[in-house]
Parts: structure tokens; C-alpha cells; sequence
């Protein structure tokens, strides 16, 4: 496979909580580079660092040291070089959950619209959009439904819908497929590489799913905060 | 996307219930004002009814509201006749009790004398005091009728039109006579009501006298020249109706005024507290939800947006039930609850300002949630 552009490039991110006794070493120096068209699962022991590491790159969580570039832009480098990190999240990152997060009062159409109508978009696209993700996703039969009336799985791809809504380059996924069986298990991971491959994007995922496995072009391991290639 | 608007109809029912509650508040605040407004205009009400220019009165007294007053009825030809007055009426007024039917009633007897300033300003049903003896206009609150007859003193009187808003400052309803008959019902009070009269240190009236002589004065005249003029005979005082109005509010209603206008402020603070503090708990509920349209990329505007909205539309709900019931019940109250339409505004104008002040407090701590705490669970 050609290598695409270089969409994720971590080196040496340290993340620590607290001080003092309290000291938690999450992450210790971590490399990671991910190109357009990668699609990539991250595993490793509970607190490992997974979910601290998505979230630094999700510029979510400030990291303690470190440089941080995403798309070509860098946008940490031991401060946020940044202002508007929401404006960055919202033009190229998506997100997936552990927990989905869905607004409760919005129906699950809305919930995937919303992200659209924030970047811009005219409600009339915004909502064929969501309509084709939903569909694409199995769910486009309970679009009209809030969250609070979904399946925990139906929930998830409503979440997954909503990440993929505004194409962003980088998607990453906190166990996406953890409430899925393993049909849709593989439906989601199909999707998510079909949409790499499309929009030259790269997928980092955290999982510990493994019959999705195969579906990965490359599996990283995170232990005591580093990570390993395998 | 209206985020407000979608949150509200997702908990609908409880929106409209605080919105309700917050409308109850609205309401009592609202007739406190009608009630303050009411007070200082129904006080006002007999001293502008006769719409008179200038008050004569007994020599150094503030008649003949605020203190009592008494002058010889024949005052009336001596006023009439300087230069500048137009015309001028004689006037009475005395506080009285009469048996209606199985009910005890409280009438201000206001005597004037008919074709001259002092009657009635409008008869709403009936007619106007047709014959010189025994008929009377009543202020429809008395909860007189046209054709009813009651004893006064030592006589009966018939009804024949009422009239609206005439009081004195204790809300007492009034009846209008002719000054001759009230003359006589002066005279004539039984002597139980003439002892209570000793007693509460009222000077007992001359049957021959009048509280007041009214005047209203020629188009070209300087009120203030004339009032000059009266002022020379020693046995007389003058009051511009200015003046009459002022010496009213500040005498007779101050306290009553103060004592609602603070109750009034009170009302307020309470219902600023109240709405900031629905407000902010309306918005803290919201935190994780607003972590979440953080994370997603939400610029603050939208999240301020929100929070805004809903304080907006909390706030004017609750003040449009608020005004409606008001209005439906308005007149249901024992005394006047008058309502202006800057009254209205004016509270406005208060709600508006305390849901933005108040949505200050939770747009604060939207704006510092970490979108990371939407992630938690
Ligand atoms: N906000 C925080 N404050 C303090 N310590 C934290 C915080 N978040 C994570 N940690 C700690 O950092 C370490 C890494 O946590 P992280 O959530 O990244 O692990 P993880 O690999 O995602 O685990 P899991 O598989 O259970 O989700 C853990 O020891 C955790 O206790
Ligand atoms: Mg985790």
C-alpha cells in the first residue's frame, strides 16, 4: 500500500497526574506515527496509557511534555501552539467512546447532524448526511429516536455515525465495538476502513476485541506507559 | 440547530412547571405593584375628582383631607365672586355607617352642590342628582344599585347612578349628595356616632359649615395670584390642587406607601434569587452534556447560546403567566389593583436582566468545564 500523508505524529509524549506521592506515570516518551489509509489498534493492559494517549491526541488532555503534530500543523510543542483547539477537533478529528456520550435530547439523527450543523453545513445536507451514515450503520430506522429508547449497541453506532459525520482525517476509538456483536463488530471495522481508505484518513483504535484483529493493518502495544511494536 | 429549544421539549412537562411557578412569583410581585399603584391612586381619587384648581380651606389647617377643616357655607359667594375664579362649589366630607339590607356599610358622604365643581366625573349607569333631596350617586363599589334605597341619619335615599374609582384614602366607597342634604346628615348623626366622633379627638362639625370651597379658575389667571388673594382674608387658606395632591401622598397614604413599596423590593430580591437560582441549576445539569459539545467541537457561542435561551424564554414564560393572571384576577381584589403597561415593562425589563446576570453564574462554569469530563464513565 502507498503511504499517505503523515496525519499523526507523536514524539515524546509523557503524560503524568498529580504530584508527589500521589505521581501517576501514564505515558513515558511515546513515538507514534500513523499515515492516511492506516488503520491501527492500540492494546495493552488496563491503565496502560491507552486512553490517556487518544485523549492527548484528541487534544483532550494536556500533555506534560512532548510535541504534538496533526495534519501537518503542530500543534504542541511543550504549550498548545493552537488557541482554537474545538475548531481543530471539529475540522479534523472524530471521535468514538467508551461511553457514547450522545446529547439525550437530541434524537439519534440530530445527535449526528449536530456536528454538521456546528461546521457549517446547510440543515437540508446535514440531514441526508446523517441519514446515509444511520443507514449505512443499520440504525437509519431509529433516527428519530433519543438515545435514552437505544440498545447500547444501536447507541455506539449512532456515536460512530456522529464521528464520521464531518470526514474528518483522524478518527480515533476508545473499544468501538466493545457493544457490538461480532457481525456488526466487523461491519463497523469495515466501514471505518472503507472511510480510510476514501477520505485518506487514518483510524487509531483501542481494543481488546479480538476477533476484530485481522481487520487491523498494524497493532501497537502500550505496557508501563511505552510503546511496543508488534 | 436550536440546542435550547430541542433540551426544553425533551423535559417539556418540567420546564412548563417551573415556567408555571416562576409565573405564581410573577403574579404576586405583579399585584404588589397593582396594589402600590392602587393605594396612591385611589387616595388621589377624591382629591382629583372635582378636577378643581384650587382648594379653600379653614385658615392655617390642611384641609380638608389631611386635617379637618370648616368653613361658613357662605364662603362659597365670597370666593365666587373675585376676579380670575370661574366657578366655585361648597363642599362636605364625612365618613359614615349605614344598615344596607343584613350589611354594615362604609361610605364617604361627599356633598356638593349641584351645577358647581364637586360631583361625580362620570355617571357610569343612571343618572346625576336629578332633584335637590334624597337621591344619591354611589361608587359602584359600594355594591349599591341603581333604585336601591338606604337610610342616611334620619332620612332614606334613593340610588339613581353610579359612578366608578370615587373613594377616600381608606378606600371607603363613596356616595355623592347634594350639600344641603349632607348638611342635614352632618347635624343629624345619631348620637352614638357623634360620641365616637368626640372621642377620636375630631372637631365636631358645625351644621352650618363646609369642609371645603373648590374652585377652578379662568383660563388667563395665575392660580398661584389668586391663591395669594384668598390667603389675605384671615379665616381663609388656599391650596393649589398641586399642592392638595402632594400634602395627600405625603400625610395621609406615606406610611402605607413605604410599608408596601419595601414589602415590594422584598418581593423582588426574592424572586431575583429564585430565578438565578433555577437558572444555574438548570445549567449544572447540563454540565456533562456541555463537556460533550465541547468535545465535539462546540464553539462557546453555541454553548452560551443555549444557556442564555433557555434563562430568556424561563423568564419571559414565567412573566407572561404572570401578567395573564394577573389580569384575570385583578379585579377580584377588595381594593384597586391598578396596572400600568410601564409596570409590566418595567418588570420586564428586571426579569431580563436578573436571567442574564443569573445565566453570568452558569455560563461561568460551562465555559470552565473540561471537555475531558465528558469522557468519565
Ligand atoms: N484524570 C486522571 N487523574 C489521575 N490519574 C489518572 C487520570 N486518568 C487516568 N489516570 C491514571 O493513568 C493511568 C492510565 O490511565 P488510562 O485511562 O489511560 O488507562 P487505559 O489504558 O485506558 O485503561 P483501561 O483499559 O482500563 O481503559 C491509570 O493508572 C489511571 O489511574
Ligand atoms: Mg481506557
Amino acid at each position: 500500500m502507498a503511504i499517505g500523508d503523515l496525519l499523526v505524529d507523536v514524539s515524546g509524549v509523557a503524560k503524568h497526574y498529580g504530584e508527589g506521592e500521589t505521581r501517576v506515570d501514564a505515558l513515558r516518551a511515546v513515538d507514534l506515527q500513523i499515515h492516511a489509509g492506516e488503520v491501527v489498534a492500540m492494546l495493552g493492559p488496563s491503565g496502560s496509557g491507552k486512553t490517556s494517549l487518544l485523549n492527548i491526541i484528541g487534544c483532550i488532555v494536556d500533555p506534560s511534555a512532548g510535541r504534538l503534530v496533526l495534519d501537518g500543523e503542530t500543534v504542541f510543542d511543550g504549550r498548545w501552539l493552537r488557541g482554537n483547539l474545538r475548531q481543530l477537533r471539529l475540522d479534523k478529528i472524530g471521535f468514538i467512546f467508551q461511553a457514547h456520550n450522545l446529547l439525550p435530547f437530541l434524537t439519534a439523527e440530530e445527535n449526528v447532524s449536530v456536528v454538521l450543523d456546528l461546521a457549517g453545513w446547510k440543515p437540508a445536507a446535514a440531514q441526508t448526511r446523517a441519514r446515509e451514515l444511520l443507514d449505512y450503520l443499520e440504525v437509519g430506522h431509529r433516527a428519530g429516536v433519543k438515545p435514552a429508547h437505544l440498545s447500547g449497541g444501536e447507541a455506539q453506532r449512532v456515536a460512530i455515525a456522529r464521528a464520521l459525520a464531518n470526514r474528518p482525517r483522524i478518527i480515533l476509538a476508545d473499544e468501538p465495538t466493545a457493544a457490538l456483536d461480532s457481525v456488526r463488530a466487523q461491519l463497523v471495522m469495515d466501514l471505518l476502513r472503507k472511510l480510510a481508505v476514501e477520505q485518506e484518513a487514518c483510524i487509531l483504535t483501542v481494543t481488546h476485541d479480538e476477533k476484530i484483529f485481522d481487520r487491523f493493518d498494524r497493532l501497537i502495544h502500550l505496557r508501563d506507559g511505552r510503546l511496543s511494536a508488534e | 440547530m436550536n440546542l435550547a429549544l430541542k433540551d426544553i421539549r425533551h423535559s417539556l412537562f418540567r420546564f412548563i412547571l417551573t415556567c408555571f411557578g416562576l409565573g405564581l412569583l410573577m403574579t404576586v410581585v405583579l399585584a404588589m405593584i397593582g396594589i402600590y399603584n392602587g393605594l396612591v391612586s385611589d387616595a388621589l381619587a377624591a382629591v382629583k375628582a372635582p378636577r378643581a384648581d384650587l382648594w379653600v380651606v379653614e385658615a392655617n389647617t390642611q384641609g380638608p383631607f389631611a386635617e379637618a377643616s370648616s368653613l361658613p357655607a357662605a364662603t362659597r359667594d365670597a370666593v365666587a365672586r373675585l376676579p380670575g375664579i370661574a366657578e366655585a362649589g361648597a363642599i362636605t366630607y364625612q365618613t359614615i355607617e349605614a344598615q344596607h339590607g343584613t350589611q354594615t356599610l362604609r361610605l364617604y358622604v361627599i356633598g356638593y352642590e349641584r351645577g358647581r365643581p364637586g360631583g361625580p366625573s362620570t355617571v357610569t349607569e343612571g343618572r346625576g342628582l336629578g332633584r335637590s333631596h334624597y337621591e344619591l350617586v354611589a361608587d359602584r363599589k359600594s355594591g349599591l344599585e341603581v333604585g336601591d334605597t338606604i337610610r342616611l341619619g334620619r332620612n332614606r335615599f334613593t340610588v339613581v347612578g353610579l359612578t366608578e374609582d370615587a373613594m377616600n384614602s381608606g378606600g371607603d366607597p363613596a356616595v355623592f349628595m347634594t350639600l344641603s342634604d349632607a348638611m342635614a346628615l352632618q347635624s343629624e348623626l345619631d348620637p352614638a356616632a357623634e360620641r365616637v366622633r368626640a372621642a377620636r379627638g375630631a372637631a365636631s362639625p358645625d351644621a352650618s359649615n363646609v369642609a371645603a370651597v373648590i374652585a377652578r379658575i379662568e383660563p388667563d389667571a395665575d392660580v398661584a395670584r389668586v391663591a395669594a388673594t384668598i390667603r389675605q382674608w384671615k379665616h381663609l387658606g388656599a391650596l393649589t390642587q398641586a399642592q392638595q395632591e402632594e400634602l395627600l401622598l405625603a400625610s395621609v397614604v406615606d406610611r402605607a406607601r413605604r410599608q408596601i413599596g419595601l414589602f415590594l423590593g422584598i418581593l423582588l430580591t426574592v424572586s431575583a434569587v429564585v430565578i438565578a437560582l433555577i437558572i444555574y441549576t438548570m445549567t449544572m445539569e447540563k454540565l456533562k452534556q456541555i463537556a460533550t459539545l465541547k468535545l465535539i467541537g462546540a464553539p462557546d457561542r453555541t454553548i452560551l447560546g443555549l444557556i442564555v435561551q433557555q434563562a430568556l424564554i424561563l423568564g419571559t414564560s414565567g412573566w407572561a403567566i404572570g401578567l395573564s393572571l394577573i389580569l384575570l384576577v385583578k379585579d377580584n381584589f377588595p381594593r384597586r389593583v391598578v396596572l400600568e403597561p410601564t409596570n409590566a415593562l418595567v418588570l420586564a425589563g428586571i426579569i431580563v436582566g436578573v436571567c442574564i446576570v443569573a445565566s453570568g453564574l452558569g455560563i461561568r462554569a460551562a465555559l470552565k468545564v473540561d471537555p475531558a469530563t465528558a469522557l468519565g464513565g
